[in-house]
């Protein structure tokens, strides 16, 4: 259990974009040690990396130096076929905007991470339909994203993320483009994952209403890890935090 | 966390199984088929440009009716013209095949955090390019040629339809269709690797 006992660790994780004469370090030696089931929310500002150390986790992006642990596995060490398999069985990724396939249907979209795992057409549908019973959205299977709210596009992805069973999810604002309401009802649903299916969490955000749900928050700030917080020390903080989100 | 499932990457990572072709024809179907309006667009930019090819290489099948240096240069003309007509072909479907790879950058980079291995994006594309060239062009053909062929249905027009007027027609159509779908594939390909090729990040980020 103790070498398994984290699900992603960072070390010295280092980011910089070029443009042209300026250049940006998005992220400054970031170290972090997630656990296996965890909840955990990356705060910050907009412009603190956030989005940018969700692409280094999720192998969407590769940094200029240090390195990301999956389940212990050195991603830079991982080629082409390898890091496919990853992205496909051991991380699910949630996204601000959805990023759904608009010429699919519910179903088609939660299916299609089965078909890049090989499963069956009939064995894709059941699981499928599975998830996105899940998410609450088995009378929505035939629907177009177009054809759906915000809130149930980003179930939709959801369910796609958590098609092949994965270990990690990992979203990136994932409230972001719904309303107050919505986004609130997306983080339970999150949470409740995280608790009944036991997958580990990993959220990128500056939506106050997620600090509530995390085991543990990283707060981050011009791509460095400036604080970060347990879930006892989140329970004192709950009040403070939303008087300040309040200005 | 015990009823957490270990994930078999641990220790040996293992590799992504690559698709059968069928399930890149299925996809590709499918994506030609809800986005019929998109699809005919681009369609109808290989059609036009092989249209304008038709139609003057068809031109030449009828008789000419100058003779000596006259002749001379209206067959230099027509080569020209031919020429040009294929220039003007090549940058039309060019432009219509990157367009339709730009503008799902977004669906690639989210295909491959599903686990889309570049190939099978690169597949996708070729099979939907290939179908768009291979209609395109067919249809682009016949325009190309009905349109120089509908002035000799009247008068004594007819009389140059002849047989090897028809067979003649024959080889051009096959021509037009064959160079319609190389220049899609070739205007394709290589739009398509370099896309299936970028980070994730990189093609997600694209606002298009
Ligand atoms: N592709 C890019 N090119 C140039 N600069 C970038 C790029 N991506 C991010 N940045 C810069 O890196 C910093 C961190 O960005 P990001 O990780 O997106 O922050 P967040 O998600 O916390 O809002 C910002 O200053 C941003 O402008
Ligand atoms: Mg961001």
């Amino acid at each position: 259990m103790a070498a398994n006992e984290y699900v992603v660790r960072t070390k010295g994780l280092v980011k910089e974009f070029r443009m042209g004469e300026e250049s940006v370090r998005a992220l400054n030696g970031v170290d972090l040690d997630i656990k296996r089931g965890e909840y955990l929310s990356i705060m910050g500002p907009s412009g603190s990396g956030k989005s940018t150390l969700f692409n280094a986790i999720g192998g969407l992006d590769k940094p200029d130096s240090g390195s990301v642990f999956i389940n212990d596995v050195d991603m830079a060490q991982l080629d082409a076929r390898e890091l496919a398999y990853l992205r496909c069985h051991t991380i699910g990724y949630i996204f601000q905007t959805f990023n759904l396939l608009p010429s699919m249907t519910a179903l088609e979209n939660v299916t299609l991470p089965t078909v890049f795992a090989g499963l069956t057409t009939d064995d894709g549908i059941e699981r499928g339909i599975e998830v996105l019973n899940l998410v609450g959205l088995g009378h929505r299977l035939h629907h177009r994203p177009t054809q759906l709210s915000g809130g149930q596009q980003q179930r939709v992805a959801i369910a796609r993320a958590l098609a092949n069973n994965p270990s990690i999810v990992l979203a990136d604002e994932p409230t972001g483009n719904l309303d107050l309401k919505t986004g609130e009802e997306i983080i339970a649903l999150l949470r409740e994952l995280n608790k009944k299916q036991g997958v580990t969490i990993i959220s990128a955000t500056h939506d106050y209403k997620m600090v509530d749900v995390s085991d543990r928050v990283v707060w981050i700030r011009d791509g460095k890890i400036a604080k970060i917080e347990e879930r006892a020390d989140i329970e004192l903080a709950v009040g403070a935090i939303k008087d300040e989100s309040a200005h | 966390m015990s009823t957490h499932t270990v994930p078999a990457s641990v220790g040996t990572p293992e590799q992504q199984i690559t698709l059968p072709f069928s399930k890149a024809w299925e996809i590709s179907m499918k994506s030609i088929k809800i986005r019929l309006g998109r699809s005919l667009i681009t369609a109808s930019g290989i059609m036009l440009g092989i249209a304008f090819f038709s139609s003057v290489r068809t031109v030449v099948l009828f008789p000419i009716t100058q003779t000596g240096a006259a002749a001379e240069a209206a067959r230099s003309r027509h080569s020209f013209l031919a020429i040009m007509a294929l220039l003007v072909c090549f940058v039309g479907i060019m432009n219509s095949m990157l367009m339709s790879v730009t503008e799902r950058f977004r669906e690639i980079g989210t295909m491959k955090c599903l686990g889309a291995l570049d190939q099978f994006i690169v597949t996708l594309f070729i099979i939907e390019a290939g179908i768009m060239g291979l209609l395109g062009s067919m249809i682009g053909w016949f325009f190309g040629w009905l349109i120089m062929v509908i002035p000799h249905l009247f008068g004594g027009g007819a009389r140059d339809l002849t047989s090897a007027f028809f067979g003649g027609s024959a080889v051009q159509a096959v021509q037009s269709v064959l160079i319609g779908l190389f220049i899609t594939l070739i205007a394709c390909i290589p739009t398509a690797r370099s896309a299936a090729k970028m980070p994730p990040a990189a093609a997600l980020r694209s606002e298009i």
